[in-house]
């Protein structure tokens, strides 16, 4: 555009969408900001001597650096390979989206294939191929959501009543995090009694710094932990302060200790530490899961995660994203599958980008997802948040899928939060802890975020906390405290989940634990899909569940409002053709004024024919009413009435509120004026109506009443439409003919 | 009856005569009546080496190797102390250790808590470390 040239509006209107606050860059591979398939990225090789393997992906063993290293050690399986090794990209590719080749066998050919192997088949699919790849390949039969639960004051009370409203909510793991790192504690304790409070079997963590998480984990306060980050560089791998054996070390620390770990991975991320190489996301994507497979985990947070507005700037982004996870769940992880960062300021591309996740069903299709507006989010999270709710369950009614999330009433939801906030007021005064006061209890049950809770005490709170640490305090203190204060339930469900460390069950891939205390896990309850009809299918009382959203409404209910009063109007016998030049018939629906008494935007009948009638008075013409009763298509309806009238001039008019100026020598379907808008019509619209109806009648030049438009309206009214429209037509007397009418009173 | 990994999973509910505690208490002795009388304490509150190798064995049933390589480390490094495993997470970051550092690690773990397969999983990071020069000698020349 040349400088100074003049704008199109349109164009200078576009440029203030919420899109145009990102940045939108052509790929420059060198920097890593790329999606898939990168100039750079090396062909695929694989090359085993003597059971060992000595060169992967064009690198041979003494140039491996520390990721190949460990994948060639623990990431690749010979016997596969070699069954790989025979096969073409494309082969494979079909393959993913074979009904009738299982899933187990994909699983078992994908630790055969190097990362950039996997990288190039997963690009032959195309994003619907991906996706149902995707729906096969998932690990656990059914798919599940992920909470987070943070509060910028650290609030107890808040952070046990959004636990408890999330578990309530379904939300199979709830994750929290600290502002204040010594809060750890307090925070890991709140969510735990919030979310048995609120559903018993709900998993929690506390994203706090490896020492603390151990520590936390130790004393039984935590069940999983997903803050094992890889990279699928070297150089950042060790920027990180880690390396592949570091972090599987760690994996396996934590398990001893009980808990389910998830490594952390997603693309984008080298590039943002500058050190991506030249290599696309995907690739270094594909080596980052190859490796967190190596190390043993059960299970991967990836799809870019905080990265995600880096992969949407390049072209690709949302392709590249949904494919890293379909490839997670192709080496058999569990994935909790990003969709937490926000993505983009765009409504519409946000949720674009969520349904390559949302359709095909993950093992946790956020990996947080927050209960609580965006404002209180610590994790820079919040792409979808407590004010989303509504849209999110209303898209899984739409699709008929089962995204994670439950409906709750208002009063359960407000019970709910109110009793974990009770619970943890419990805790607190049962360790000691300042007091959670009756005022914070009555803000985090009825409040929006953290700014309608009172200030807490910050130093004396974080003091407490390390005093419980330096105390040794357990869950069984916490268990105790709930129960000496009469919340026995609470503190048996806190009981259940020691159990659950105990027999170790949940360490098995893609495991959550229902409220009776069953693991599901791909070992007891994997994803059996093989085609239409099989796997998890959203159906029975889950799917009744689903769709009975709090805002639903039962449409007789509708109904019967539109029906409520006296009738306005009483038939006289049939109607006759008119000799008289100055009238004007107004010929009603069959239904009107008598089974339905109002139009859909709430005019009384009664009110709609004495404005129509003024109006036809005030032309200079004579109004006669006439009910045709053969049809109810306000077509028909007006041009009866213009065959009967003897202007031939005749205004149509359905129970809705629907009306149209007739003439007896048009065809049914054509008409003078047709005012289709009802919803905008107030008693002066229709005595604009009858006045331009008196004017055709007396041979007037008439102007058309000006015409209103809300293109919202049919979205607005299309149900109350359907309902009165079909009440119309419920009271059609075929082939009768049209009769007189009388206003009553 | 003898533990069969490819059929008694999940272990707290088909076999909870498997599960024991550390403290030698069953799966059904954990209680809150047990908790409220101190019965069980909370060094109970967790997995036995012997439960974190069926979880290791129910894995690699599943056809889950690295899976079940971790938990057969895990099941070594559950009777770690926690300090001991902090410090080793930390020999075995970027640039912390020499390899002699690291062979005493190996040989700690071997010989004073039983890991043959942790200590053969330091010592693979030690060979590597030294080829890529991941270790704390060669700090100075990265």
């Amino acid at each position: 555009m040349p400088q100074n040239a003049r704008r199109s509006e349109r164009f200078v209107s576009r440029e203030q969408r919420e899109l145009r606050r990102e940045l939108l860059v052509s790929p420059y591979p060198e920097l890593g900001l790329v999606a898939m398939d990168g100039p750079n990225d090396p062909d695929p090789s694989l090359v085993v001597e003597d059971g060992r393997v000595v060169e992967i992906d064009g690198r041979r063993e003494p140039d491996f650096d520390v990721i190949d290293h460990f994948i060639a050690r623990y990431g690749i399986d010979v016997d596969a390979a070699a069954e790989a090794e025979v096969l073409t990209d494309e082969e494979i590719a079909r393959r993913l989206v074979d009904v009738d080749c299982p899933r187990d066998q994909l699983v078992r050919l994908s630790r055969g294939l190097t990362p950039a192997r996997l990288a190039r088949v997963a690009s032959r699919l195309d994003p619907v191929e991906t996706m149902f790849a995707l729906k096969k390949l998932r690990a656990r039969r059914a798919p599940a959501n992920q909470a987070h639960v943070t509060n910028l004051k650290d609030n107890p009370a808040l952070l046990a009543a959004d636990a408890a409203e999330a578990a309530a909510r379904g939300f199979a793991e709830v994750e929290t995090t600290v502002g204040v790192s010594r809060y750890a504690p307090l925070n890991a304790i709140a969510i735990l009694v919030g979310a048995q409070t609120g559903r018993p079997g709900v998993m929690t963590q506390c994203a706090v710094e490896e020492r603390r998480n151990l520590d936390l984990a130790i004393r039984g306060l935590v069940t999983y932990a997903e803050t094992l980050s890889v990279y699928g560089t070297e150089p950042v791998f060790v920027d990180g302060d880690d390396t592949p054996w570091s972090k599987a070390f760690l994996g396996s620390a934590y398990a001893s200790r009980g808990v389910k770990i998830r490594f952390t991975s997603g693309g984008g991320s080298e590039a943002l530490m500058g050190r991506s190489l030249g290599y696309s996301m995907l690739y270094l994507e594909a080596r980052c899961l190859a490796a967190v497979r190596a190390a043993g985990s059960q299970g991967v947070q990836n799809g870019s995660i905080s990265c995600v507005a880096l992969a949407l700037a390049v072209p690709g982004g949302t392709r590249e994203i949904l494919a890293e996870n379909m490839i997670a769940a192709w080496l058999d992880l569990e994935v909790a599958s990003g969709n937490d960062a926000i993505a983009s300021h765009s409504e519409i591309r946000k949720t674009a980008k969520l349904m390559g996740q949302f359709l095909p069903g993950t093992d946790f299709v956020t990996s947080g997802y927050s209960v609580m507006p965006r404002y209180d989010n610590m994790f820079g999270g919040g792409n979808y948040d407590a004010d989303d709710l509504e849209e999110w369950m209303t898209v899984q009614r739409d699709w008929q899928v089962d995204a994670g999330i439950e409906p709750a009433a208002e009063a359960d939801v407000v019970a709910v939060r109110e009793r974990a906030a009770r619970a943890i007021q419990a805790v607190f005064e049962g360790l000691g802890l300042p007091a959670v006061t009756d005022a914070e209890i009555e803000a985090a049950t009825y409040g929006s975020t953290s700014r309608d809770l009172p200030d807490r005490d910050r130093g004396a709170d974080a003091e407490a906390a390390d005093g419980l640490l330096a105390a040794g305090t357990t869950s069984a203190d916490v268990v105790r405290a709930l129960d000496e204060r009469g919340f026995t339930e609470v503190a048996e469900a806190i009981v259940g989940m020691q159990r659950q460390r105990v027999s170790a069950d949940y360490l098995q891939t893609a495991a959550v634990i229902d409220a009776e205390g069953t693991v599901h896990s791909a070992v007891n309850d994997p994803n059996l899909y093989a085609g239409p009809g099989t796997g998890y299918r959203l159906d029975g009382a889950r799917w009744e569940l689903l769709q009975s959203l709090p805002y639903v409404v039962d449409p007789r209910k509708l109904l019967e409002e539109a029906a409520a009063g006296e009738p306005v109007v009483v038939e006289a016998g049939e109607a006759a053709v008119s000799e008289r030049a100055d009238e004007v018939v107004v010929a009603v629906g069959p239904a009107f004024g008598d089974a339905l008494r109002a139009t859909i935007n709430g005019l009384s009948h009664a009110d709609v024919l004495a404005a129509l009638c003024d109006g036809i008075r005030a032309g200079g013409a004579e109004p006669r009413l006439v009910r045709v009763r053969r049809s109810s298509d306000v077509a028909f309806v007006g041009h009866d009435g213009a065959l009967l009238s003897g202007s031939g001039i005749a205004l149509g008019l359905q129970s809705k509120g629907t009306a149209v100026i007739h003439r007896s020598d048009l065809q049914t379907l054509d008409n003078l004026e047709l005012f289709g808008m009802s919803p905008l019509y107030s008693l002066d619209s229709y005595r604009a109506m009858g006045q331009n109806a008196a004017g055709y009648a007396l041979g007037h030049a008439v102007g058309p009443v000006p015409t209103m438009m809300d293109n919202y309206a049919r979205a607005k009214l299309i149900v109350k439409t359907t309902l009165l429209h079909a009440r119309e037509t419920a009271a059609i007397v075929p082939g009768a003919p049209a009769v007189e009418l009388r206003l009553t009173g | 009856m003898r533990f069969d990994p490819n059929t008694d999973y999940p272990l707290g509910q088909k076999r909870p005569d498997l599960v024991s505690t550390p403290g030698g208490h069953s799966l059904g002795e954990v209680t809150l009546e047990a908790v409220r009388d101190g019965r069980i304490g909370p060094d109970d509150l967790r997995a036995t080496p012997e439960t974190l190798r069926r979880q290791s064995a129910i894995a690699l049933a599943a056809g889950r190797r690295p899976l079940a390589e971790n938990l057969a480390r895990a099941a070594e490094l559950a009777s770690v102390p926690a300090d001991s495993i902090l410090e080793i997470y930390t020999a075995l970051r970027p640039h912390r250790s020499s390899a002699e550092e690291l062979e005493e690690w190996a040989r700690r773990l071997e010989t004073e808590w039983a890991a043959p397969l942790t200590a053969a999983f330091v010592r693979e990071a030690r060979d590597v470390y030294a080829k890529r020069g991941l270790l704390a000698a060669e700090r100075a020349q990265v």
